[in-house]
């Protein structure tokens, strides 16, 4: 067992028994990050100094005697679309690579005023548009399980760096899985929560309505804490819920009996590996070992997640990236003749394919001759996917599925084709489209490469989730395997 | 020829003056350097979030209860696509579908005729920011941008298609601004922008139920040029139509200096919005209750107190709605007549030397420097016989210049009237002995001649003799 290897509650009793000072492990991370990182290419930017500066002040307050907060000193990586004062945000863009954000979320205030140590801003595809993190603008990052393969996107860099020690704790988002999916390829635990309950204000929005910032942590516990760290209402974000932040930690029990389980058949039917299946299968098996009850279950308008989704996310986008046009921050392009050609160079330079592309796509779906076929249709099929859920969730307590068909891809296998890149989203789009939390963890592995388990819960239950999770991290032990990075 | 008929709607923004911004807390604050009233929501930062600011609805609420409107219990926002430089996200966030309030309407007065004009909606929205340049935007060199009005907010109240004429618009617009100056949410002020206007024309063949093709024009910096452009565009509309010509749907602007409307580009109105609902927003549920309370605090309207002003003080109808034009106004008639129990002679005095004055020197009403108890007090001197009408007149312009009180002007200027038989007399007496030639007039007969005497007993007093007094005096020696 190396340190790396370690989670941030296990690294916090070394700490508050001395065995480890904040300062060492934070060096100890960032000379991993020197070790592997030119292989895994998880990071942007790295703030070692900054690190290094928190860290001796909680180690400062260890020396005196003070109880530390349970996240204090443990070095966290923050997707690149999520801003930090005074430290580069690039949403992995050309159109921001030089843009230095003069506050910073919400999410990493209350991460700070927890004690973390920001390691550093990691990799994803560019404006969080993709599943591979194939599309940043900079360099693709690598799974740490086989740097043959993508670490899933777009939240690539965060999974990846926590995959191989890079970092403890990471966060990202999720707009269609994008938090999900990559946990699901790295093999660690990743939680989208209910829209709502984490404030947005500060990461650079894809699609408001489906954007979620969550956790990646290597295991359940970790990932209570850090949720617990970062939820609650923000009055800078009227969308954030004014719903107060139950007791993650509590939620921690190894005991589904009774717990009601349901499978949705859409989501193991076409397109699912085998392996994909039979471990899915041998986690339902589990569960009922438990106790708890599982069953079969329909969730009847699935088929239309994954082009609602694309086109409700393509709409927002098209709008709320309206904004990068060189006037104000960010790449302008030069040698523009006039402004509206400034505003064209600009876009046309500074964007790669894929961000054109949604852009195009949402600014046709958003047009007065498509709007009622395409937008409003979307809008419409939306509420039809999330009555789905509140029809499941009458009968179950939480939702059981693959996260993603497959494991981890090859580079290039399915960047030719968008569209079935999209298809990637399928088990994922749809908790996007009705708000509901979804978490991913490892459930086995298919030739080395992880498998991972996705569980929906209701509206602001994620307590029930971290349980159900708990449960099955603690009979099985998947999160307990590494790659050999 | 033809008889043709106007149709002309109007829609109207209003900038509210809360005191900080509809999406952030920047302030609201006229002028400041370029770039000094912003923060990373009304700049558009990435990543940074619009909150709506309370205090927006709020007005906008007060406003809308004040034109009749009914307010919408569930209300969103939606994004208006486009790109322009003025504008930090390159979409703005306003109200679509969904409007804060509808069915309103406004009585307007034209020759004694009520009319009552429905609004058909007003909603909220962000304003956008300024920029400067030299000439046109695609032939600059360079264009500065100021973002200090990005995000102030603003209410668009449109009209339905029932104005009939240029003087109706007119009437329509003085109306609308007199009962949001009533609300107090904003200074409706034309020229600096915090009420603007833009109309839609159009003529038809008079009886016609069809809507003639519209022309929408902008660009008119005042009540009376929105007045003249529509005049105009009627004249041209019924003249293209009479030469067998057919009405191009455009933008038109209004050329003051010529006295012209101009077709604007074509691409100005080819804009597909592409409006979507702002997901950055959490859609605002208004409650009954507030709007109830809001309701109650607004203050009497126009149209209330006017009817008042008739019904408890026997004042016309024009007396009426010209002292309740404005708020102010007509608070100081209130106070006046509150003191002093001829509400007519008060009417007089406000509507005329009070109102031509305070035109004149360009003040507000409240700023005037007569108080209200000071011209009750100069109207007891003149209801006591101690000056007479035409000094009245001499010693109110000094209390407009002075502020002073009419009695200290009065003494201080030796303005009181003689109403001294003797002193009288004696003047009157030298005035018959002086004209013998108006005296035989009159006495043949012709009454104008005592006008003249009168008029020479006046100019020898300096306007001090009491006119009843003379003309008895004189009548007496005749
Ligand atoms: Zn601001």
């Amino acid at each position: 067992m190396h340190l790396y290897q370690l989670t941030a509650h296990e690294l916090h009793e070394l700490l508050i028994n001395k065995e480890l000072s904040a300062e060492e492990l934070n060096n100890y991370i960032f000379d991993r990050i020197e070790a592997v990182d030119d292989q895994i290419r998880s990071y942007i930017t790295l703030t070692k100094e900054s690190a290094l500066e928190r860290a001796r002040v909680v180690d400062k307050q260890i020396q005196a005697g003070a109880k530390i907060a349970p996240l204090a000193g443990i070095p966290v990586a923050i997707k690149d679309n999520i801003c930090t004062k005074g430290v580069r945000t690039t949403a992995s863009s050309k159109m921001l690579s030089n843009f230095i954000p003069p506050y910073s979320a919400t999410v990493v205030e209350k991460l700070e005023a927890a004690g973390v140590t920001i390691a550093g801003k990691t990799n994803l595809d560019e404006f969080a548009m993709g599943s591979s993190t194939e599309n940043s603008a900079f360099f693709t990052t690598k799974n740490p399980w086989d740097t043959e393969r993508v670490p899933g996107g777009s939240s690539g860099g965060s999974a990846a760096a926590v995959c191989a020690g890079a970092a403890v704790c990471a966060l990202g988002s999720d707009t269609g899985g994008s938090i999900r999916q990559p946990a699901s390829f790295c093999g660690v635990v990743g939680l989208k929560p209910t829209y709502g309950l984490v404030s947005r204000y500060g990461l650079i929005a894809l699609a408001s309505s489906l954007d979620h910032i969550g956790p990646f942590t290597r295991d359940v516990t970790d990932c209570a804490l850090i949720l617990e760290a970062i939820s609650g209402n923000d009055p800078k974000d009227s969308t954030s819920a004014s719903y107060k932040t139950p007791d993650f930690f509590a939620s921690l029990i190894n005991d589904v009996r009774g717990l009601k389980i349901g499978v949705p058949e859409e989501y193991m039917a076409a397109g699912i590996a085998p392996e994909v299946r039979l471990a899915i299968e041998q986690a339902m098996s589990l569960f009922e070992s438990l106790g708890a009850v599982v069953e079969y279950t329909t969730l009847p308008h699935t088929e239309y997640a994954v082009v609602t989704y694309q086109i409700i996310g393509s709409a927002e986008a098209s709008s709320s990236l309206a904004r990068y046009d060189g006037v104000r921050y960010g790449f302008r392009a030069p040698d523009a003749e006039d402004v509206m050609d400034m505003f064209m160079k600009t876009r046309g330079q500074g964007f790669g394919p894929e961000v054109k592309r949604r852009i195009m796509l949402g600014t046709y779906v958003l047009s007065a001759e498509c709007y009622d076929d395409y937008y409003l249709k979307a809008l419409k099929a939306r509420t039809l996917i999330k009555q789905d859920f509140d029809r499941a969730f009458e009968k179950y307590d939480v939702l059981l599925s693959p996260t993603s068909p497959t494991p981890a891809f090859r580079f290039g296998e399915k960047a030719v084709d968008p569209f079935h890149m999209y298809l990637s989203d399928i088990c994922t789009a749809s908790s996007n489209l009705a708000g509901i939390p979804g978490i991913s963890l490892p459930c086995g592995f298919v030739d080395r490469m992880p498998v991972g388990l996705q569980l929906m819960g209701r509206y602001f239950d994620e307590g029930t989730l971290l349980r159900a999770a708990y449960t099955f991290e603690q009979n099985t032990g998947y999160h307990q395997e590494f790659p050999e990075i | 020829m033809t008889q043709y008929e106007t149709v002309i709607g109007l829609e109207v923004h209003v900038e509210l003056k809360t005191r900080s911004k509809i999406f952030c807390h920047s302030t609201t604050a006229f002028g400041g350097d370029p770039n000094t009233h912003v923060c990373l929501v009304c700049l558009g930062l990435p990543g940074a979030l619009p909150v709506i600011n309370k205090s927006v609805v709020e007005y906008a609420i007060r406003a809308a209860l004040a034109l009749n409107f009914q307010i919408a219990g569930f209300n969103k926002f939606d994004r208006k696509n486009y790109f322009y430089p003025d504008m930090s996200k390159n979409c703005q966030i306003t109200q679509n579908d969904l409007p804060l309030a509808e069915h309103g309407y406004l009585n307007i007065e034209l020759n004694g005729d009520t009319k009552k004009i429905g609004i058909t909606r007003l909603h909220m929205e962000e304003d956008t920011g300024k920029l400067v340049h030299q000439g046109s935007i695609t032939t600059t060199p360079f264009s500065l941008v100021d973002y200090n009005r990005a995000g102030v907010p603003l209410i668009e109240i449109v009209s339905e298609p029932d104005l009939r004429s240029p003087e109706e618009a007119y009437e329509y617009l003085n109306k609308l601004k007199a009962v949001i100056l009533y609300t107090g949410v904003s200074d409706c002020k034309m020229e600096e922008g915090s009420l603007r206007c833009d109309a839609n024309v159009s003529v038809r063949p008079a009886g016609s139920t069809e809507f003639g093709t519209k022309t929408e024009i902008k660009n008119m910096n005042s009540f009376k040029a929105l007045q003249k452009a529509l005049a105009y565009e009627v004249e041209r509309q019924i003249e293209v139509l009479e030469e067998g010509g057919r009405i191009v749907q455009e933008t038109r602007t209004w050329d003051e200096e010529k006295g012209i409307t101009l077709a604007m580009r074509s691409k100005e109105h080819a804009h597909d919005y592409r409006y979507m609902p702002e997901p950055d927003l959490a859609p605002l549920v208004i409650d009954r209750e507030w709007v109830e309370e809001i309701k109650r605090s607004l203050p009497e309207l126009p149209d209330d107190r006017k009817e008042r002003y008739v019904r408890d003080y026997g004042l016309p109808a024009y007396d009426a709605m010209v002292l309740t034009n404005t708020k102010e106004l007509a608070d100081y008639f209130e106070a006046c007549v509150a003191d002093y129990s001829n509400p007519k002679a008060v009417s007089n005095w406000i509507m005329g030397d009070l109102s031509r004055l305070l035109k004149a020197n360009g003040t507000e009403t409240t700023n005037c420097p007569i108080r209200p108890e000071q011209l009750t007090a100069m109207l007891r001197l003149l209801e006591k016989g101690t000056i007479s009408g035409k000094i009245a007149k001499v010693v109110f312009e000094e209390m407009f210049a002075s502020g002073k009180d009419a009695e200290v002007i009065v003494k201080e200027k030796g303005l009181v009237q003689i109403s001294d038989e003797g002193a009288i007399t004696s003047i009157v007496e030298e005035v018959i002995a002086k004209n013998p030639k108006s005296v035989e007039d009159f006495r043949a007969g012709k009454s104008r001649a005592l006008g003249f005497l009168v008029g020479q007993v006046m100019k020898a007093t300096k306007g001090k003799a009491n006119p009843e007094l003379v003309n008895k005096l004189l009548k007496e020696r005749l």
